[in-house]
């Protein structure tokens, strides 16, 4: 056989078959992250049909939750979620913002840097061991000290209302606000690094002081971003589980005082899913769940949309 | 004299951008042609498309036909890896595997590809490496790695790769543009050693040396094919004025 | 000037904001970390490692069966993860720019920031309940999928970063598409891809939730991978939410093998991503 005709016979071996295969291989594994997504939303929803049908929208507005009884009102749950999340949300992103100003703007590069580090490496632990500290430490500290001193001069307020627990609602923001900070920190440290130095150098030209060039030509260049990174460390603190349902004290009610123990929607899952016995109970708890899930989604989604047109935006003027 | 490659109405596309419009060229067996040209005058895309590297890339499409002896290589029924096989290439800059020994190095066309006959593989190494002179170089350690020659043995390695595959075209990307003097001089050497036995495309900016190694030369201007013909005849009398003003270096 | 006056005021006062946020920012998590190691240090003896929890209410005992368990579901769970992250990497970093690759690469990112819990929830309906009661493969599934979107990002960017001439100089020799793709391109990106295998360890080694109604936790050994299994991160929530003082002695002791664990496994990631950069 010539050169010529071993090309050509030989058309179906080596790439052809090859290729193919190794395309199709490397695309199912691939395909398996749309399909779990799927699979997760589908399946969850199946589960959860008994109880959407028996309850209605009753399941979101109701506030009775009894396993017994077979009725099940999910709105201290949402309730809890929601407003542990946002209250920690609102205090946690100027801390973070601030530190990593400082990390970036102020701070030696050696001291920023080891603060980068130990935020970074205080991110990696484990929520479970948040909550470990929470409901040993923290709890009896917040009942013993800042409860009372929170109900002696601010009990005129609704939110400071009711004996001092320890766990409860102040508690579990607490703990969610310690595990995001970190998060969102690191995430805006990136951000305001990506700050080119021609415009803070415009700003500092301009007679501006530091906090002035900060204000001026840090913040609002990466404002996109630490929204982004906000709304990622909301989708965190809402799913948060294990910390949470440590220290919230897990009692399905609706109450304005921050002191009273709550409940939020992973935490009964958590509590709770393992042993539900009656199929209504696990498919409310599912239901829970896809509720947590299409939030989380929406989120997420939000979140990425974000940051990717801040990205892309940035790629497309960097090849300018 | 016969031809080895005839390239007929070639035109290369990348997205919108056209560029090698509609050349057609016979490049002659066991001699050195070299393109040339300004650089973005689709020098290396003229070469790229005479083993398919362009396959690799989504948005590249080649119309026309190159035929390597009787083989249209651009046939539906053609094989690009077997075609690469025929049609070996060296790069600008050399790039052994930097995870591989000198000695792995020189199969890697056999190892990868998952033919490699282990009685053969030290005859392969031991005759590949002769023939690019680095044998006496390199003998006593075969089992180092690649990344520790110099740049100029590492293009000689590249080299010694390429022909251990045995092919009968050997395409070169600029392949001493990397290097020094002194190991620019041993692959230009190489170089016409090397015509005996394949027949070789080498594709430089530098004219001096396209007039060192080169016997036939083929001038491009943005895609488009100028001028080709002996070198001799291309550096002492060009035909179009083109080549002569950027043979001459008045090209702007 | 009065204005510059007011200017530079307002600038030392942001300046010091700054300050005291990062300090109110680091007060807890130093003490976190320093409550997690003096806690820790002194519940951790021999027994820790040998022995199982003893019943309520007695002293002593360890987590011996926990720390084995969580070994165990990491290993499972790399099995089935690891592969899923490194070869769908591949087709995204290979046969980028098509559209199908984008959604992809989003639902990768969208996936990396659903709750674990759901994680464990969707395990539950997809291996539980078909196999009638709760299992270590369960939870080993559960992790699993928690550690495929992070695999596969970090994958992708390791392969992107290997030079396009290597895969040049295999595929100019004549050896197929998908053996480059293989032999030589995961290959260079290897070092690259093990620090991500690492980090996506350390980062399910702790993981709780996904494991409470997948693996459930086990108070013996367990002998079966069908049968439920301890695992560390669930005897630390188990004893620390328990009212026995002895259990949440060791709770601490876990957390601190736990944080330890980690440490080490996130040490040696950044070890192997160093190594790439210098060689």
């Amino acid at each position: 056989m010539s050169h010529d005709e071993e090309v050509r016979d030989a058309r179906f071996a080596g790439r052809f078959d090859g290729d193919r295969i190794f395309k199709g291989i490397t695309l199912g594994f691939a395909l398996t992250v749309i399909l779990i997504l799927l699979l997760m939303a589908a399946g969850m929803a199946v589960e959860a049909l008994p109880a959407m049908k028996r309850f209605g929208w009753k399941f979101v507005s109701g506030s009775d939750w009894d396993a017994v009884q077979g009725s099940f009102g999910a709105l201290p749950y949402i309730w809890g979620s929601i407003v542990s999340s946002a209250l920690a949300i609102i205090a946690a992103t100027p801390l973070s913002v601030g530190t990593a100003i400082f990390i970036t703007e102020l701070a030696p590069r050696k001291l920023g840097g080891a603060i980068a580090s130990l935020v970074e490496l205080l991110a990696a632990i484990p929520s479970v061991i948040y909550g470990l500290w929470g409901v040993v430490v923290m709890a009896p500290w917040l009942q013993k000290t800042v409860e009372p001193f929170l109900i002696e001069h601010f009990g005129f307020l609704p939110l400071f209302r009711g004996p001092p627990y320890g766990v409860g609602m102040l508690a579990a923001i607490f703990i969610i606000m310690i595990m995001i900070i970190p998060i969102i920190t690191s995430i805006t440290k990136e951000v305001l690094l990506a700050v080119p130095q021609s415009q803070k150098e415009a700003a500092v030209a301009l007679g501006a002081t530091k906090w002035e060039m900060i204000r001026m030509a840090v913040l609002p260049y990466g404002r996109s971003g630490i929204l982004g990174a906000v709304i990622l460390g909301l989708g965190r603190a809402i799913g948060e589980t294990m910390a949470v349902t440590m220290v919230i004290g897990n009692t399905p009610q609706i109450s304005l005082s921050l002191l009273d123990p709550a409940y939020t929607m992973p935490s009964v899952i958590a509590n709770e899913f393992a042993e539900a016995t009656s199929k209504l109970h696990s498919s409310a708890l599912m239901e829970i769940g896809l509720i947590l899930l299409a939030l989380t989604l929406i989120i997420n989604i939000t979140a990425r949309v974000l940051i990717w047109s801040v990205t892309s935006k940035q790629s497309a003027g960097g090849r300018r | 004299m016969t031809t080895k490659i005839k390239i007929e109405n070639l035109n290369v596309f990348f997205g919108e951008t056209h560029a090698v419009k509609n050349v057609s060229l016979d490049i002659p067996q066991n001699r050195v042609t070299a393109i040339i040209g300004p650089s973005g005058c689709g020098k290396s895309t003229i070469l790229r498309s005479i083993n398919r590297m362009h396959d690799m890339i989504p948005a590249a499409r080649v119309t026309g036909r190159i035929v390597i002896d009787t083989t249209d290589i651009y046939d539906r029924t053609s094989n690009p890896v077997l075609i690469r096989r025929r049609v070996g290439m060296v790069f600008q800059k050399p790039n052994p595997f930097p995870a591989m020994s000198i000695y792995d190095n020189v199969v890697a066309g056999y190892k990868l590809g998952g033919r490699l006959n282990r009685g053969d593989a030290d005859e392969i190494v031991e005759s590949s490496l002769k023939r690019v002179a680095l044998w006496d170089e390199v003998k006593d350690r075969l089992k180092s790695n690649a990344m520790d020659l110099s740049g100029g043995q590492q293009q000689r390695l590249c080299i010694a790769r390429t022909i251990a595959i045995k092919p009968d075209v050997i395409l070169m990307d600029e392949p001493a543009s990397a290097l020094d003097p002194l190991s620019t001089l041993k692959i230009e050497e190489l170089i016409e050693e090397l015509k005996d036995k394949y027949t070789i495309v080498i594709v430089t900016h530098n004219m001096q040396q396209a007039a060192r190694v080169s016997d036939d030369t083929a001038f491009f201007y943005l895609g488009e094919l100028i001028e080709s013909g002996g070198t001799r005849k291309i550096f002492t009398n060009p035909e179009k004025k083109q080549t002569e003003d950027y043979i001459t270096g008045r090209f702007g | 000037m009065n204005g510059m006056r007011t200017r530079s005021i307002k600038n030392v006062g942001m300046m010091l904001l700054m300050g005291i946020a990062t300090l109110l920012v680091l007060t807890p998590l130093i003490l976190v970390f320093y409550q997690i190691v003096k806690m820790g240090a002194g519940s951790i003896n021999l027994a820790f490692f040998t022995q199982i929890p003893n019943p309520p209410g007695e002293t002593g005992g360890g987590m011996a069966n926990g720390i084995a368990g969580s070994a165990i579901l990491i290993l499972m769970a790399s099995i089935f993860g690891v592969p899923t992250g490194i070869f769908g990497a591949l087709y995204l970093s290979e046969y980028e720019g098509n559209r199908l690759a984008s959604v992809i690469r989003f639902s990768a990112d969208v996936l990396s920031g659903v709750p674990s819990i759901i994680t464990g929830l969707v395990a539950y309906t997809l291996i539980v309940v078909p196999m009638h009661g709760f299992s270590a493969l369960a939870g080993a599934f559960a992790l699993g999928l928690i550690m495929i979107p992070i695999v596969l990002r970090t994958t992708e960017e390791q392969l992107k970063m290997v030079p396009v001439t290597l895969r040049e100089a295999s595929l100019a020799l004549g050896v197929p598409f998908w053996r480059t793709t293989l032999l030589v391109t995961l290959r260079s990106g290897m070092k690259g891809i093990v620090t991500g295998i690492l980090l996506s360890i350390a980062r399910v080694a702790g993981e709780t939730a996904p494991l409470l109604f997948t693996s459930l936790g086990n108070q013996f050994w367990s002998k079966k991978l069908t049968e439920p299994m301890a695992a560390l991160p669930l005897q630390i929530f188990s004893f620390a939410i328990a009212p026995y003082d002895d259990w949440h002695r060791l709770a601490w002791g876990g957390a601190l093998v736990l944080v330890v664990i980690m440490f080490v496994v996130s040490l040696a990631a950044r070890w192997f991503g160093r190594e790439k950069s210098t060689g």
